[in-house]
């Protein structure tokens, strides 16, 4: 096969169309690229739809943790530690099985146990709760003179906090939060390593890295062209969230903006 | 009684990487302020390659890479009149007795085998962490300290020595916990790399692998296993929260900071 050839196979063979088998011998360059290529588009989707939802539901926990009732607070300071305080990878075993049980209990909820909801639910709400801790602490160190202005102003309750609480909290944490998102696509990963089976073969980038990997004997070539697509998707988010931040300090000048620092971690 | 000693494999696995980790760390971050250029590029590009590259594919690249050199460097010292390629197409190939661990071995040396590659790759992946974390707290002891070391006359290795090294702890201790919140959380890829961790027992003894022929007793118990690791994992975190705090409020004691003022 030409490479082009290989291209057309191949390229949406992860959400199952185009050549069903994979290839078995003669690796190439291009089939593998193509392939992890492929699999990138699941990567990409969990990372959106998880970063999307979670960022709202995200703003909701920490308004929640930030609150003076103790019936909002505790259950906001339980979720924040549950999700930051165990890894991500119990946490999908623990959720694939807890959706197995429920499957075989009640004989609904089959599309639970499959990866592309029940990975993305625990997604969202692991991103939810680590950007909630981001976003509770810029809450607090929304500068107090901005609040006493709106005050003086005669704003209160719904108004205050739309107008001036929110876009600086959003302003203080954009920088940390970029980092939630890169971070949140490194660990879209670990889906089909955990759990969640790839049903007929359709997998995530390092699901088919890996299946090179052990094919070939030779991880020098997969891991990384992976690590290559990782990195481009990195700028991606990077200049997307750029973008954003550039509007968020549009009305600051030039020296008092806050950049977007790189900085990385691993395993959550 | 699998389990138990799994927990005991991760307990082991947190004990030998944290100071291994270390050491690497404390080796990057010196080679990336050394003087010599070549050492500080060396430094310098082991942090941050580390550092870019998305994790688990580090960990899954690192243990077959690892296992291939210490092959290679072994079969060139064992096997120098070797005529066939090492690469025959997609296969590895290594003369018998450069085989790692050689084929006749029992299958403990296995296991350990594959345990000390898992905290090798471990300890070279949270050592550049580790080093990013030194080198910012290196830079951070106070200028003037330094400046007095030299004025006293003491030379280079012996500021480094006696007063950088002691006083960078404060600095590196909030970065070096947050570490090692991160490599509590890491371990369970230890069941990635194939050892036989607490994942792995959780999923074997809870697991009905096929239910109609099974031996066990009872249904699907997996989900309580694995909630039974994820509160094992929120308590040994809390506890570690605990404990490093202790430790801050007994390292800022008498220093020139807000926290040891108090």
């Amino acid at each position: 096969m030409s490479c082009w050839e290989t291209v057309q196979a191949y390229a949406f063979r992860s959400i199952g169309y185009g050549e069903r088998l994979l290839p078995r011998d003669d690796f190439t360059i291009c089939q593998q690229l193509t392939l992890i290529g492929s699999g990138m588009i699941w990567n990409i989707y969990f990372g959106l739809l998880a970063l999307l939802a979670g960022f709202f539901f995200a703003n909701l926990v920490a308004v929640a943790k930030a609150a003076q009732n103790p019936w909002f607070r505790k259950p906001a300071d339980w979720f924040i530690l549950i999700f930051r305080g165990s890894p991500l990878f119990i946490q999908f075993f623990l959720a694939y099985f807890l959706f197995l049980n429920l499957k075989q209990s009640t004989g609904g909820f089959a599309w639970l146990t499959s990866a592309w909801a029940g990975a993305l639910i625990v997604l969202f709400l692991n991103t939810a709760a680590y950007s909630a801790e981001i976003f509770y602490g810029a809450l607090r160190s929304v500068p107090k003179g901005e609040v006493e202005a709106a005050d003086a102003y005669g704003m209160a309750g719904w108004t205050r906090f739309r107008r001036v609480v929110w876009p600086t909290m959003l302003r203080l944490a954009w920088p940390a939060y970029t980092n939630e998102a890169i971070f949140l696509f490194h660990a879209t990963t670990l889906v089909f390593f955990s759990g969640f089976p790839a049903f007929q073969q359709k997998g995530d980038a390092l699901y088919y890295a890996s299946y090179f990997a052990d094919k070939t004997f030779n991880p020098f070539v997969p891991y990384p062209i992976v690590a290559g697509y990782f990195i481009l998707l990195t700028l991606a988010v990077i200049s997307a969230f750029g973008l954003v931040n550039r509007y968020l300090n549009r009305h600051l000048p030039q020296e008092q903006r806050r950049k977007i620092r790189y900085r990385p971690q691993i395993i959550r | 009684m699998g389990l138990y000693w799994a927990f005991g494999t991760v307990l082991t696995l947190l004990a030998i990487t944290a100071p291994a980790a270390l050491v690497f760390g404390f080796g990057g971050a010196v080679a990336a302020r050394s003087k010599i250029l070549p050492i500080r590029w060396f430094g310098k590009s082991y942090v941050s390659i580390v550092r870019g590259v998305p994790d688990i594919a580090f960990f899954l690249f690192f243990v077959i890479a690892l296992d291939q050199a210490f092959e290679w460097m072994r079969h060139q010292y064992m096997c120098p009149d070797w005529d066939q390629p090492i690469r025959q197409g997609n296969d590895f190939v290594v003369c018998q007795a450069a085989k790692l661990p050689q084929g006749d071995a029992p299958q403990w040396v296995h296991e350990v085998y594959g345990f000390f590659t898992a905290v090798l790759t471990f300890a070279i992946v949270f050592g550049a962490f580790a080093a990013n974390v030194l080198y910012g707290a290196m830079n951070a002891v106070p200028k003037a300290q330094v400046e007095t070391a030299h004025a006293y006359g003491m030379t280079a290795a012996q500021t480094f020595r006696r007063i950088t090294v002691p006083q960078m702890w404060v600095y590196a201790l909030p970065g070096l916990s947050n570490l090692w919140m991160v490599l509590i959380k890491a371990t369970p890829l230890l069941f990635l790399l194939g050892v036989e961790d607490i994942v792995y027992w959780a999923r074997e003894l809870g697991g009905t692998k096929t239910p109609r022929f099974t031996d066990y007793p009872h249904g699907d118990w997996r989900l309580w296993y694995f909630l039974a690791l994820l509160v094992f994992y929120l308590a040994f975190t809390k506890l570690s929260e605990f404990v490093l705090e202790r430790v801050m409020k007994r390292l800022t004691h008498g220093q020139a900071t807000l926290g040891g003022s108090q």
